[in-house]
């Protein structure tokens, strides 16, 4: 992405905690309208990077600058954005409206403009009949609207959320996905997200940087970072997969072949690399086909490329698919997810059987790093 | 079932509220006795008595009469009434920034702070009040610090010192004493109050736009409510019936309920008369107790 089009862009940000660096030289550019989530186990440095979007911690180098504007030295309550916090730090002893109202009337705003504001937040979050409520007579998922509601009530030109989900159960959150998703949508809001939910930061965000230690690893759309990880760490992290370990034997434009301890893999596409060097390949769970009897061929490739057989060590049964650990003959499990296509399956393959895993070779990601 | 429902249950509720009942409750029915009781010449009559077989009644309630037609009494209630909430201000005006920034103070240091507000309980709170007569006598060098900074000329336009230099047995001297033992009171629930406040809530507020004054007023003040009124509660009513401040720093100006009581009971020797002003003193003090307890349970419904 081009500098011109960056509504946020962030240059090369530090956040120094005594010698321990939470934030380690970011840099990023956001476009206008975009949803951008920040992902990472806790303590990767999302949460101080999004702390110093909204003010509350200062920077120890680097600058942010929002529609070309430097952010450093205005503190939080003079920047144009609102931040929607974890687990929403509505105020209590306030109203739904009062909150909602708090941002407005701060910008001493006429009371009847506050109201008018108000009654279409409320609208935007469908609780029209519960403005005189204190927050603690709503439900968690009512909660969360207002938390919303009150974040977008200034007309941010930059919405934070942190964690915008994880207070809710399972269910709920699943729904609100994309109630939020709709209402950022509707309002045209930017956004940056923190999660540690890679389905939350899947479902929602319109690109993802998976964060470790302070760094971004790789910054893409959400199929992007599953499908073509960049490394070992982005393809553990997001989603379930298979990792092994092996050698670059051959390196074609077109193809490459990795040779691993149970199975020499055939993948379809050429990479940056020597022969001889050591890789990994990823392969996910549901790209692998399992059978009895071995295929007689890998997909139009010839030789003893992309299979392994094995031992079922265990099966776990999920309704919609079923995961099966396969054991092969280094003592390496490879993980495999079958759809249950159908209700009733003759052969069906239980724990103790030999059988056979086979893959595709566009199954697979060869990892350099 | 629930240990509520079991006897050990009853036992642990009931021990509290029979030690109530057998020492307030019952002592108060007979401080009641007393004051509608005629008076001997050195003990009280009984109310009851039975007289060739009836049961006649000797209730008197022209003391009631004399307590709401005596200017004295009236306004000796106003006069502690008017200590006592002038105390109580004082001691959240000095108390509640204390208590704001002890808890926000590092957490290390906390208990050390919170250890040095309780510290004068350590000694005898008759000797530290009566330490203050020493230090406001002319020798003393707390009567120095105030002449020389020319504090009293304050003191004396507002009015709370007869005179220059004159800083014992005054309203000043009276108040100063109250706020003085009262202020841990005050502290310790704003304190407790203050401390379990969530700080996200100002960082909330900071990022809709309000500045770290209009925080302080908007959701910390009204969120601290309850410890304010706890604090207030526990200055309040004791400073209302207190006796031995007004005794030893207050003066002919400083009349307080509590001497009065006293001077009833022992100068007097009018039991009657003392046991009217005593319980015009509870209710004095049950009202706004009863205030307090209806906020608090208001307070909890809302937080539950």
């Amino acid at each position: 992405m081009s500098t011109e089009s960056a509504f946020l862009e962030i240059r090369e940000i530090v956040k120094d905690f005594g010698g321990h660096k939470a934030v380690n030289h970011v840099s990023i550019a956001i476009a206008k309208g975009e949803i951008f989530a920040l992902l990472g186990s806790s303590g990767c440095g999302k949460t101080t990077l999004l702390r110093m979007l909204a003010g509350f911690e200062t920077p120890t180098s680097g600058s942010i600058l929002l529609d070309g504007k430097d952010l450093a030295g205005l503190p939080p309550y003079e920047r144009p954005l609102n931040m929607m916090f974890q687990s929403y730090a509505l105020f209590p002893h306030l109203s739904v409206r009062d909150n909602i109202a708090f941002g407005l009337k701060r910008d001493k705003l006429p009371s009847n403009e506050v109201a008018a504001r108000v009654d279409a937040m409320l609208k935007l979050v469908q609780l029209e009949r519960f403005g005189q409520r204190k927050p603690h007579q709503l439900s968690g998922g009512q909660q969360q609207r207002v938390a919303l509601a009150r974040s977008l009530a200034k007309k941010p030109q930059l919405l934070l959320l942190d964690e915008p989900l994880g207070a809710l159960d399972k269910k709920l959150r699943e729904e609100t996905q994309i109630e939020l998703v709709n209402i950022i949508h509707e309002v045209g809001v930017t956004c940056v997200m923190v999660t540690h939910d890679q389905e939350e930061a899947m479902t929602m965000a319109s690109r993802i940087a998976v964060m470790s230690e302070g760094r971004f690893l790789q910054v893409g759309a959400p199929a992007e970072i599953y499908e073509t990880p960049a490394n070992r760490f982005v393809a553990d992290f997001i989603g379930n997969v298979n990792l092994m370990d092996g050698t670059l034997v051959k390196d074609e434009i077109d193809h490459v072949l990795v040779r691993c301890a149970d199975c020499t893999h055939y993948v379809g596409h050429g990479i940056t690399g020597t022969e001889g060097m050591a890789v990994s390949v990823a392969l996910r769970p549901e790209k692998i086909r399992i059978s009895r009897e071995g295929p007689s061929s890998s997909d139009g490739v010839d030789g003893d490329f992309n299979r392994v057989r094995g031992t079922v060590k265990d099966m776990a049964y999920f309704g919609s698919f079923t995961v099966y650990h396969l054991a092969l003959a280094s003592g390496a499990v490879l993980k495999i997810s079958a759809s249950n296509t159908e209700r009733h399956r003759d052969h069906a393959i239980g724990v103790g059987d030999i059988a056979w895993a086979s893959w595709s070779p566009t199954a697979q990601v060869v990892l350099t790093s | 079932m629930s240990a509520v429902k079991t006897g050990r249950g009853w036992a642990v509720i009931g021990v509290p509220y029979v030690w109530l009942l057998l020492f307030f409750l019952l002592p108060f029915l007979i401080v009641l006795k007393i004051s509608i009781s005629e008076m001997d010449i050195a003990s009280v009559k009984d109310v009851l008595t039975v007289q060739n077989g009836a049961i006649v009644l000797n209730a008197r309630f022209s003391n009631y009469v004399t307590l709401v037609t005596d200017d004295l009494y009236f306004s000796t209630y106003l006069s502690s009434l008017k200590y006592a909430t002038v105390t109580t201000v004082l001691c959240l005006a000095i108390g509640y920034p204390f208590a704001y920034f002890m808890a926000r103070a590092r957490a290390t240091i906390q208990p050390a702070l919170l250890m040095l507000v309780m510290l004068p309980f350590w000694t005898s709170f008759l000797l530290r009040v009566y330490a203050w007569k020493g230090l406001l006598t002319e020798h003393g060098w707390a009567h120095a610090v105030i002449t020389s900074t020319g504090l009293d000329h304050l003191l004396l336009r507002a009015g709370l010192i007869p005179g220059e230099g004159q800083l014992m047995n005054t309203p000043f001297s009276l108040v100063l004493g109250m706020t003085y033992t009262y202020l841990p009171f005050m502290i310790l629930p704003l304190y407790s109050n203050l401390a379990k406040m969530d700080l996200r809530l100002l960082e909330a507020a900071s990022d809709l736009g309000a500045t770290a004054w209009v925080a302080f007023w908007k959701i910390t003040v009204p969120l601290s409510k309850a410890g304010i009124i706890a604090g207030a509660m526990l200055v309040f009513i004791p400073c209302v019936g207190e006796y031995v401040i007004p005794e030893l720093l207050g003066g002919p100006q400083t009349q307080m309920i509590g001497r009065t009581l006293w001077d009833e009971f022992f100068s007097n020797n009018d039991w009657p008369m003392a046991s009217v002003v005593a319980a015009a003193m509870v209710l004095l003090v049950i009202v706004p107790l009863a205030l307090f307890n209806k906020y608090q349970a208001e307070a909890n419904e809302g937080r539950a």
